[in-house]
C-alpha cells in the first residue's frame, strides 16, 4: 500500500509521469465523503488490506474495490464515512472484487509533498510501499465529527466491463477490419498489471499494424492501449512511461479508466469506440465530479448495536438486531458492495 | 522509450502490495535505427494525430534525424513561449511535440487550427535551436570495472579501447529526449559506426550514473537498471534530484560531453561533492 493523491501533472517532459491513484474516482469519492480537498492524500491499498492503529480521533472514508471492513471487530460500511476514537483498530480483509481500495483520512495524509505531490510513484524512485509498523501524519481536519454519510450509487466498476475508447496515435493503421475486430472481442485482464499498465489477452490473431511497422519512440499517456510485440493489448495506467514505441490502437476515456484499473485478473473487458462529443460530455473535472459526489451523499443508516437508545429511532424495516452489516436494510436496490 | 520489443514492464501481480520492482523495466531502452523506411500509408510531414480526449502529437518525422529533433524542440519552445491558453503541458519525444491541452477549454478543432497555423508559420526543419541550452562536461571513468563493456563496443564499432575512449571524449552529444526514468537522457547522435545492435540479453543491473551504447546513442542512467545496451563508463551524476531545488537537471537539446578521469578521481569527486553534480560543471552552449 501507499500514499497517493492526484498525482503530478506537468513532468512528461522530463520523463516523469502524472501518477496518481489507479482509480482517481475513488480517490474523490473519498474526498467527497469526508467533505475535503480534493488534492488531499490518502492511501491505495493494491488488493490487501491491513491493520490500522489510529493514535487521535478523527474521521475515515472506505472506497475503491470493497473489502470487509472491521472497527474494533464492528463492521464497517464500505463507500462510507465513519468516526474512529484514539486506540481504536481498523481491519480492511482482501478485496472482495476489484484491485484498488482507498482508506481515507479527515484532513488527509500530511506526508511531505515532493514536486508538488505526495503520491508514490514507484518507477520514478518517489516515496515508498508502506511497511508495517509505518505512521502517517494527518493533516488539519477540515470537518472533524461530520462522519456517517454514504454515496447512494457507486459505479460498479470493480468487475471488468464496457469501456468507453478514443483514436490514439497510431488508429488509423491498424484498419477497418481490426479496429472492427477490436470492438467485438472480449478480453480478459492477465496476471500482469500494476500502476504502470494491465495486460490483456484474447482470442484470435495478434493484432497488429501493416508491415510489422517500426514506431519511433513518441509520447504516450494514460488510457493509450498499445499492442505489444505479442499483439496483446496493454493499456497504460497514471504511473506508465511517457514515451513509448508500441502502436496504439486507442485510448481510453478518462472517466472509464477506473474500470481498467479494477479489472482484476480474469476479469473481462469489451472495448468500443465514441464520438469525441460524446466523451466530451461524459468527462468531468475532479473538482466537478466531487461537487457532484458530495451533494449525492445520503446519511449512513447506523447499526442498531451502535444506538443507545434504540426507541429513539424509527427502524428501518428488516434490520434485526443481529444485522452485521451496518448498512444492511438501508439499500433501496442498491448492489451490495460485499 | 522502448521501442517495439521490451516495453512494458513484466509487472507484478496487483494483489501484492504495488510494484515490488523499484527500478525501471528492463525494456531496453529504445528508439529506432535511424532512416528506417516510413510507415506505409503514412501522411506528410509535420502533421498532428489525436491522442484520446485531451493529447494531440505534432509529429515531425519517422525517423530519427538532426532536423527533425531541432523542430520538435524550436515547436516546443515556441508554445512554452507563447503559452495559448487551454494548453496544460507540452513534452518532446525524439521528433515530435505531444501537447496536452483542456478540451472544455479549447476545442480539438480549435486546438488543431493553431497548431496547423503555428506550423505554417516557418520551415521549423530549418529553425534554430532554442536559446538557453547548456554544455556539461561530465567526468567520467571509462572501461575496467566502471564501464565493463568497453572493449566489446568499440570492437563493434571498429575500434580500439583508447579510439573509442578519444573519439567519444571529443565528442558533445546532445539531448535527443528525456525519458524511460525521469531525468534520463538519450543523448546523439554518434557517428554511423556507433550503430551498434543491442544485445541479445539483458545486462542484470548497471549502476545509476552508467552511460552505457546503441544504436548511435548514449543513454546516463537516472537509477540502477537492467539494460540491453552496454555499459561503456561511469558517472557520479545524477540526472534527477527530487528533493534539490533543480529536480531536473537536463532539458531536451542539452548538451553532453565525457571527460576521461581515472577511478581515484570519481572516487574523490564522489566523496566531496554531495550536489548530484559528480563533479560537471556547465556553461551555456557556445
Amino acid at each position: 500500500m501507499c500514499v497517493q493523491d492526484l498525482g503530478r501533472p506537468g513532468f512528461m517532459a522530463f520523463g516523469l509521469s502524472q501518477g496518481g491513484a489507479a482509480d482517481r474516482l475513488a480517490l474523490i469519492e473519498g474526498a467527497a465523503l469526508l467533505d475535503q480537498d480534493v488534492g488531499l492524500g490518502a492511501l491505495e491499498m493494491a488488493g490487501a488490506g491491513g491493520t490500522f492503529a489510529f493514535s487521535h480521533d478523527g474521521r475515515i472514508a472506505l472506497t475503491g474495490a470493497p473489502m470487509r471492513a472491521l472497527l474494533d471487530g464492528r463492521p464497517l460500511a464500505w463507500n462510507a464515512s465513519h468516526g474512529v476514537g484514539a486506540g481504536q483498530r481498523l481491519e480492511l480483509g482482501g478485496a472482495l472484487k476489484g484491485v484498488f481500495a482507498y482508506l481515507h483520512l479527515g484532513g488527509g495524509i500530511a506526508t511531505p509533498p515532493v514536486l508538488g505531490s505526495r503520491s508514490c510513484h514507484l518507477v520514478a524512485g518517489l516515496g515508498e510501499v508502506l511497511a508495517a509498523g509505518a505512521e502517517l501524519p494527518l493533516g488539519e481536519d477540515p470537518k472533524p465529527g461530520e462522519t456517517g454519510w454514504r454515496l447512494q450509487s457507486v459505479a460498479d466498476r470493480f468487475s471488468g466491463g464496457l469501456v468507453r475508447v478514443l483514436p490514439s496515435a497510431q488508429t488509423g493503421l491498424f484498419g477497418a477490419a481490426q479496429i472492427e475486430r477490436f470492438q467485438s472481442v472480449t478480453f480478459t485482464r492477465a496476471q500482469r498489471g500494476n500502476r504502470q499498465g494491465v495486460q490483456l489477452t484474447c482470442d484470435g490473431a495478434p493484432f497488429a499494424v501493416a508491415g510489422q511497422l517500426r514506431i519511433l519512440s513518441e509520447s504516450m499517456v494514460p488510457g493509450d492501449i498499445q499492442m505489444t510485440g505479442e499483439g496483446r493489448p496493454f493499456v497504460l495506467l497514471p504511473e506508465c512511461q511517457t514515451t513509448g514505441g508500441y502502436p496504439r490502437i486507442a485510448n481510453v476515456i478518462p472517466g472509464d479508466l477506473p474500470i481498467v484499473a479494477q479489472a482484476a485478473p480474469g476479469a473481462r473487458l469489451r472495448f468500443r469506440f465514441v464520438s469525441l462529443e460524446r466523451a466530451l460530455a461524459a468527462d468531468q473535472s475532479p473538482r466537478q465530479l466531487w461537487a457532484r459526489l458530495r451533494r449525492a451523499r445520503v446519511p449512513l443508516v447506523r447499526d442498531p448495536h451502535d444506538i443507545a437508545d434504540l426507541l429513539a429511532y424509527q427502524l428501518i424495516s428488516g434490520v434485526t438486531a443481529g444485522a452485521d452489516h451496518a448498512d444492511e436494510g438501508c439499500s433501496e436496490g442498491e448492489e451490495d458492495e460485499r | 522509450m522502448n521501442d517495439i520489443p521490451g516495453a512494458p514492464h513484466p509487472p507484478p501481480d496487483p494483489s501484492s502490495s504495488g510494484p515490488s520492482s523499484s527500478g525501471p523495466s528492463p525494456a531496453d531502452p529504445h528508439p529506432d535505427p535511424p532512416h528506417a523506411a516510413p510507415p506505409p500509408g503514412s501522411l506528410a510531414y509535420p502533421h498532428l494525430r489525436a491522442i484520446g480526449l485531451t493529447g494531440v502529437l505534432v509529429d515531425f518525422s519517422a525517423t530519427l534525424d538532426e532536423a527533425s529533433n531541432r523542430a520538435a524542440l524550436a515547436f516546443r519552445h515556441m508554445l512554452e513561449t507563447e503559452s495559448w491558453p487551454g494548453v496544460e503541458e507540452t513534452a518532446t519525444s525524439l521528433t515530435s511535440v505531444f501537447v496536452r491541452f483542456d478540451p472544455a477549454h479549447v476545442s480539438h478543432a480549435r486546438m488543431k487550427q493553431a497548431l496547423q497555423q503555428a506550423l505554417a508559420r516557418r520551415d521549423w526543419y530549418s529553425a534554430p535551436f532554442p536559446a538557453g541550452r547548456r554544455l556539461w562536461s561530465v567526468p567520467a571513468v571509462f572501461g575496467g570495472e566502471h564501464g565493463p563493456q568497453l572493449a566489446e563496443a568499440a570492437a563493434l564499432a571498429g575500434l580500439d579501447e583508447q579510439a573509442a575512449i578519444d573519439e567519444l571524449a571529443a565528442r558533445r552529444t546532445r539531448v535527443l529526449t528525456l525519458g524511460f526514468a525521469p531525468g534520463q537522457p538519450y543523448l546523439g547522435e554518434l557517428p554511423r559506426h556507433w550503430d551498434l545492435p543491442r544485445q541479445d540479453t539483458l545486462t542484470a543491473r548497471v549502476p545509476a550514473g552508467a552511460l552505457v551504447v546503441a544504436i548511435r546513442q548514449l543513454v546516463l542512467f537516472s537509477f540502477a537498471s537492467p539494460t540491453g545496451w552496454r555499459h561503456i563508463a561511469q558517472t557520479a551524476f545524477r540526472n534527477f534530484r527530487p528533493q534539490g531545488d533543480t529536480p531536473f537537471v537536463l532539458h531536451p537539446g542539452d548538451e553532453l560531453r565525457f571527460v576521461p578521469v581515472s577511478p581515484e578521481t570519481l572516487a574523490n569527486i564522489r566523496a566531496r561533492d554531495q550536489s548530484g553534480n559528480g563533479g560537471a560543471t556547465s556553461v551555456p552552449v557556445p
